[in-house]
C-alpha cells in the first residue's frame, strides 16, 4: 500500500514495487509486439509498408485486375454515362474520380454480365433496360434521335445550297452590268471635319 | 465595409437606371440633348466608381476572414492561400455577378472615355445599353437573393474554404479571361444596337467597334485555351476537352466572332454584308449571355455550374427580351442595310469568306443543337437522352476539318475574282504540300482517317501561310532592296492585321494537330507496390517503365498530402522521377473540407506526355493504383494557343500600315461628291 510522506510524495514499499514492474513489463511486451514490422502477407516483390493515416488516401481500392485494363470492356463503359452526376462515361469516371461509388459499380456489373457470356451491345442493352436511353453517352441512331444527328448537318447542307444559289446570281446580275464603283453613303459630316479628314489623310505618308 | 458593399450596389443600380434612360432619351431627342448624353456617360463613369468600391468592400471581407458573411464562410478559410483569398471574389455565383458588372462599367467607361470623338453620335446609346446590361446583372444580385454581402445569422469560426479544383494557378487566370472576353462582347453590341438606334448605319461603328471585336475574341481564345489547361492538370481525367455545356458555351460566341472578324474585312473592303455582320454581333452577344444562363441556370448538367439557384430565370428572361428587342430594332432597319457593291464571281475572297462563315455558324449551330438536344428530346418524345463527346466528335469534327480547308483556301482567292491561272498559281505549292505531308503520314503508318486528314489539311494550310510571308518578303526585297530578315519583320509590321491573321491561322493549323494526336491516345491501369514496375507502350515505339517508390505522407498549407513517387524510364532510359497526390484539404481547425482530390503527375516533351494518376492505396498500405496515360502532342495544344494569342495581339497592335488605315478610313467616310 503506498503512504503519503510527509513533503507530499507518496511511499512505495517492495511489494507495490516489484507488483508496479511486474505489471509495467507485461504491458511494454505487447506494445513492443506491435512495433515489430507487420509481415508483407501481399504476393509480391517487396514491402508494402501501412500508410500513417490511409484516409487522406481517399476512398480504398481494390487491385486492378486483367478486367480492368481489357479494351473490349473499356469500349463497352466507354458508351455508357457514369450516373453519379459526372457527365463523364463509366471508364472515364472510374479511372478518374475517385470519390465515386457509382462508376466503380457499374463496372464490376459490366465484367459481371461479360462473364456470363454477353457480348458488348447485350450488355450496352441490358443497362438502358435497367436506366433508360440515359444511361448512353450519346442517344441511339433512332427515331426522333435521328433529328440530333442529322439536323446540323442538313442545315448547313441547305444553307449552304441556299448561299451557292444566291452567289451564282449575284454573279451573273453582276456580270451583266459594268463594274461600277460602290455607291456612296450618306456624308453626314460637316464641310469642316470633312476638310479636316482630308488635310489628316493628306498628311499620312503612302 | 458590407453595408458600404449593399448601398454601392444600390447606388451603382439606380444610376444605371438613370444612365440608361438618360442615354437612350440623349441619343433619340430631336434636337439632340447633349446634356442628357453627358449625363448617361457620367453616370457609367459613377456606375463604375459604386462598383468598383463594391468589389473592394467583397475583397475586404474575404481578406478579413468576415465569416459571418455568408460568401465569405462558402468560398473561403482561414488557411486559403492569399491567392485564392483574392480569386474567391468570382469563384461563386454571387462574387461572379459582382465581378461581372463592375467589369463591365470598366469597359463602358473605357468605350466612352476612349472612343475618338468621330463617334460621339453614337455613344449616349452606347452608355444606355451598357447601364441597361450592368443594372440587370445588379438587379440579380439585389432582387435575385445573389447578394454577395448577405450575412448570417451566425458566424462560423472558419470557412468551408475553396473547391481543391479552384485552387489552381489555371483557375485563377481562367475564369476572369473567360468573363472578360463574354463581358467585352457587350462594347460592341452597344456600337451595334447605337448604330440601329441613330440610322448612322455606314462603316462608321465598325470603325469604332473594331479593337473591342478583337479584345474579345482574344480573351474568349486565351480563357478557352486556359480552360483546357486548366481541364487537363487539375481534373485528371487525361484530357483537355469533353464537350460539357459549359465549355460549349464558352465556344459558342467565339466561332460567331471568329466568323464577324472574317466577314467584317468584306464589309470594310467592298461595302457588303452589312446585316449579316450586324446579326453576327448581336448573336455573340446574346451567346454570351445565354452561356451565363448555362452556367448559372442549372437546366443543363455539367460539372463547370454553379449551383443551380433562381438566377437562371433572371437570366432566361433578360435572353429572350433582349433577343426579342434587338432583332425587331434590327428589322425595322433592314431598309438602311444594302449592300453597296455586289458580288462579281463565285471564285473570289469574298465568296470564300462566306463559305468560311457558313461552316463557323453551322459549327457553332451544331454545337448549341447538341447542347439543348437532352431538352429538345425531353420535350418531344419525353425521354432525356445524354448527349456526349461521341455525339459532339461525329458530327463537329468533319465540320472542323472543312473549316481547316477553307482557312487555306481563303488567302489563296483573289478578292473580286481570280482567274484560272492566278488560281493554278496561288495552289500549286500548298496543295503539293497537302498531299505530301498525307502520303508521308500514310506510309508512316498512320491509319486514323480523321488524324491524317488534319494533318494533311494542316500541311495545306502551312504551305499557304508559308507562301503569303515568302512571297511578301520577296516583293519587298526586291521593291525596296531590304535584307529577308528586315523585309520579313516590315511586312508583319506594315501589315499586321494581314500577317497577324495568318500567324492566328498558324496557330490554328498547330492546333489542330495537336487535337489529331489524341486519337494515338494510350493508356493503362496497374497496382504497384513499393519496388515493382508497370509498362506502357509510346505511340511512338519506345516503352516507358514505372518503378513505385513509395509513399509519403506530409502536412503542407490547407492540405493533407499523400504523395506517390515513380521512377521513369524511357527505353532503359533514366527520365527521373514523378510524383502525383492524393489531397485532402483541411480548414484551419484541421478538418476535411472537401473529398480528397487527385493531383496529376506530368512529365511532357514535345511529342507526348506522360500523365499519372494516383487512384488510391489497397488496405491502407503503400500498394497503390494508378493510371498511366501517354498523350501525344499535348504540348501543341498549348504552342497553338499561345500563337494563335500572340497573332491576335499583332493583329490588335495600334498602329500598322499607313495605307491600310487610308483604306479604312476612306470606306469609313468616303469622299465621293468631292471629286
Amino acid at each position: 500500500m503506498m503512504r503519503p510522506r510527509n513533503d507530499g510524495a507518496t511511499e512505495c514499499g517492495r511489494r507495490e514495487f516489484f507488483g508496479f514492474a511486474a505489471a509495467g513489463l507485461l504491458s511494454v511486451v505487447p506494445s513492443f509486439r506491435r512495433f515489430v514490422p507487420v509481415q508483407d502477407t501481399l504476393p509480391s516483390t517487396g514491402p508494402s509498408g501501412r500508410l500513417w493515416d490511409p484516409a487522406r488516401a481517399g476512398r480504398p481500392l481494390d487491385p486492378v485486375v486483367a478486367a480492368d485494363n481489357d479494351a473490349a470492356i473499356q469500349a463497352i463503359e466507354k458508351q455508357l454515362h457514369c450516373t453519379c452526376g459526372c457527365n463523364l462515361d463509366v471508364y472515364t469516371c472510374r479511372t478518374t474520380d475517385f470519390t465515386c461509388g457509382v462508376s466503380p459499380e457499374m463496372h464490376r456489373q459490366v465484367i459481371a454480365l461479360a462473364e456470363r457470356g454477353m457480348t458488348g451491345q447485350q450488355i450496352v442493352d441490358q443497362f438502358v433496360r435497367e436506366h433508360g436511353l440515359t444511361i448512353l453517352m450519346a442517344p441511339p441512331k433512332r427515331g426522333f434521335n435521328l433529328a440530333g444527328y442529322f439536323t446540323p448537318a442538313i442545315v448547313i447542307v441547305l444553307a449552304a445550297a441556299v448561299l451557292t444559289f444566291v452567289l451564282r446570281r449575284w454573279a451573273r446580275a453582276a456580270s451583266g452590268v459594268p463594274a461600277a464603283a460602290p455607291a456612296a453613303p450618306t456624308v453626314t459630316a460637316a464641310p469642316e471635319e470633312l476638310e479636316r479628314l482630308r488635310r489628316e489623310l493628306d498628311q499620312l505618308p503612302t | 465595409m458590407t453595408l458600404l458593399g449593399t448601398l454601392a450596389l444600390w447606388l451603382a443600380f439606380l444610376l444605371g437606371l438613370w444612365g440608361a434612360l438618360a442615354g437612350f432619351m440623349g441619343g433619340l431627342a430631336t434636337p439632340p440633348r447633349p446634356d442628357l448624353a453627358r449625363s448617361a456617360r457620367h453616370a457609367v463613369f459613377a456606375m463604375c466608381g459604386a462598383l468598383l468600391v463594391a468589389v473592394v468592400s467583397l475583397e475586404w471581407a474575404l481578406f478579413q476572414h468576415d465569416f459571418n458573411v455568408e460568401y465569405v464562410a462558402a468560398y473561403t478559410s482561414r488557411n486559403l492561400p492569399i491567392f485564392y483569398t483574392w480569386s474567391a471574389l468570382y469563384a461563386g455565383q454571387k462574387g461572379s455577378l459582382l465581378f461581372w458588372a463592375t467589369v463591365l462599367s470598366v469597359f463602358g467607361s473605357l468605350a466612352l472615355a476612349l472612343t475618338s470623338q468621330r463617334h460621339r453620335h453614337l455613344l449616349p446609346h452606347v452608355a444606355g445599353v451598357v447601364s441597361v446590361v450592368a443594372a440587370f446583372f445588379i438587379s440579380v444580385m439585389l432582387f435575385g437573393h445573389a447578394n454577395p454581402f448577405q450575412r448570417l445569422p451566425y458566424t462560423p469560426l472558419d470557412g468551408s474554404g475553396l473547391n481543391p479544383q479552384l485552387q489552381n494557378p489555371g483557375m485563377v487566370f481562367h475564369p476572369p479571361m473567360l468573363y472578360l472576353g463574354y463581358i467585352s462582347i457587350t462594347i460592341p453590341f452597344a456600337f451595334a444596337l447605337a448604330a440601329l438606334l441613330s440610322k448612322r448605319l455606314d462603316a462608321d461603328w465598325l470603325v469604332a467597334i473594331r479593337k473591342w471585336t478583337l479584345l474579345s475574341w482574344l480573351f474568349l481564345s486565351i480563357g478557352i485555351c486556359l480552360g483546357m489547361w486548366w481541364a487537363y492538370v487539375e481534373l485528371g481525367w487525361g484530357g483537355y476537352w469533353a464537350w460539357d455545356p459549359v465549355e460549349n458555351a464558352s465556344l459558342l460566341p467565339w466561332l460567331t466572332m471568329t466568323a464577324f472578324l472574317h466577314s467584317v474585312m468584306i464589309q470594310e473592303k467592298r461595302g457588303m454584308l452589312k446585316k449579316w455582320n450586324l446579326a453576327l454581333i448581336i448573336g455573340s452577344w446574346l451567346l454570351s449571355i445565354f452561356g451565363t444562363f448555362i452556367t448559372r441556370s442549372g437546366v443543363i448538367s455539367s460539372v463547370h455550374s454553379f449551383t443551380q439557384s433562381s438566377v437562371g430565370y433572371f437570366f432566361l428572361a433578360f435572353l429572350i427580351v433582349a433577343g426579342v428587342s434587338s432583332f425587331a430594332l434590327y428589322a425595322t432597319r433592314l431598309p438602311l442595310l444594302e449592300a453597296e457593291a455586289r458580288l462579281e464571281s463565285m471564285v473570289s475572297r469574298e465568296a470564300s469568306f462566306l463559305f468560311n462563315n457558313l461552316l463557323f455558324i453551322g459549327i457553332a449551330f451544331s454545337v448549341l443543337w447538341g447542347t439543348l438536344f437532352p431538352i429538345l428530346s425531353e420535350l418531344v418524345q419525353g425521354t432525356k437522352v445524354t448527349v456526349g463527346p461521341p455525339f459532339f466528335n461525329q458530327v463537329n469534327i468533319p465540320l472542323g476539318l472543312a473549316l481547316l480547308g477553307l482557312t487555306g483556301i481563303g488567302p489563296l482567292i483573289a478578292w473580286r475574282r481570280a482567274s484560272l491561272p492566278n488560281l493554278q498559281r496561288q495552289f500549286a505549292v500548298p496543295v503539293t504540300v497537302g498531299v505530301f505531308t498525307g502520303l508521308v503520314l500514310l506510309v508512316a503508318g498512320i491509319r486514323d482517317f480523321y488524324a491524317l486528314m488534319a494533318m494533311a489539311l494542316g500541311g495545306f494550310v502551312m504551305g499557304t501561310v508559308v507562301q503569303e510571308f515568302a512571297r511578301g518578303t520577296d516583293a519587298r526585297h526586291r521593291q525596296y532592296g531590304e535584307g529577308y530578315a528586315l523585309a520579313l519583320g516590315r511586312l508583319l509590321a506594315r501589315n499586321r492585321r494581314r500577317y497577324g491573321g495568318y500567324i492566328v491561322h498558324t496557330g490554328i493549323v498547330i492546333l489542330f494537330v495537336a487535337f489529331a494526336g489524341m486519337a494515338f491516345k494510350t493508356e493503362t491501369e496497374a497496382t504497384l507496390k513499393p519496388g515493382e514496375s508497370a509498362s506502357i507502350r509510346s505511340p511512338y515505339g519506345w516503352t516507358y517503365r514505372l518503378t513505385h517508390l513509395g509513399i509519403s505522407q506530409y502536412d503542407a498549407l490547407n492540405r493533407q498530402v499523400t504523395a506517390a513517387t515513380l521512377d521513369v524510364t524511357r527505353d532503359g532510359t533514366p527520365l527521373g522521377v514523378l510524383t502525383t497526390e492524393k489531397r485532402q484539404h483541411v480548414d484551419a481547425l484541421g478538418r476535411p473540407t472537401f473529398q480528397p482530390s487527385t493531383e496529376v503527375g506530368i512529365r511532357s516533351d514535345l511529342r507526348e506526355d506522360l500523365y499519372v494518376v494516383l487512384g488510391g492505396v489497397v488496405n491502407g498500405t503503400e500498394q497503390a493504383v494508378f493510371r498511366f496515360t501517354i498523350n501525344p502532342l499535348v504540348w501543341w495544344v498549348w504552342y497553338g494557343g499561345m500563337i494563335v494569342a500572340l497573332g491576335g495581339l499583332i493583329v490588335m497592335w495600334p498602329g500598322g500600315s499607313p495605307a491600310v488605315k487610308r483604306a479604312q478610313a476612306g470606306y469609313a467616310v468616303r469622299l465621293v461628291e468631292e471629286k
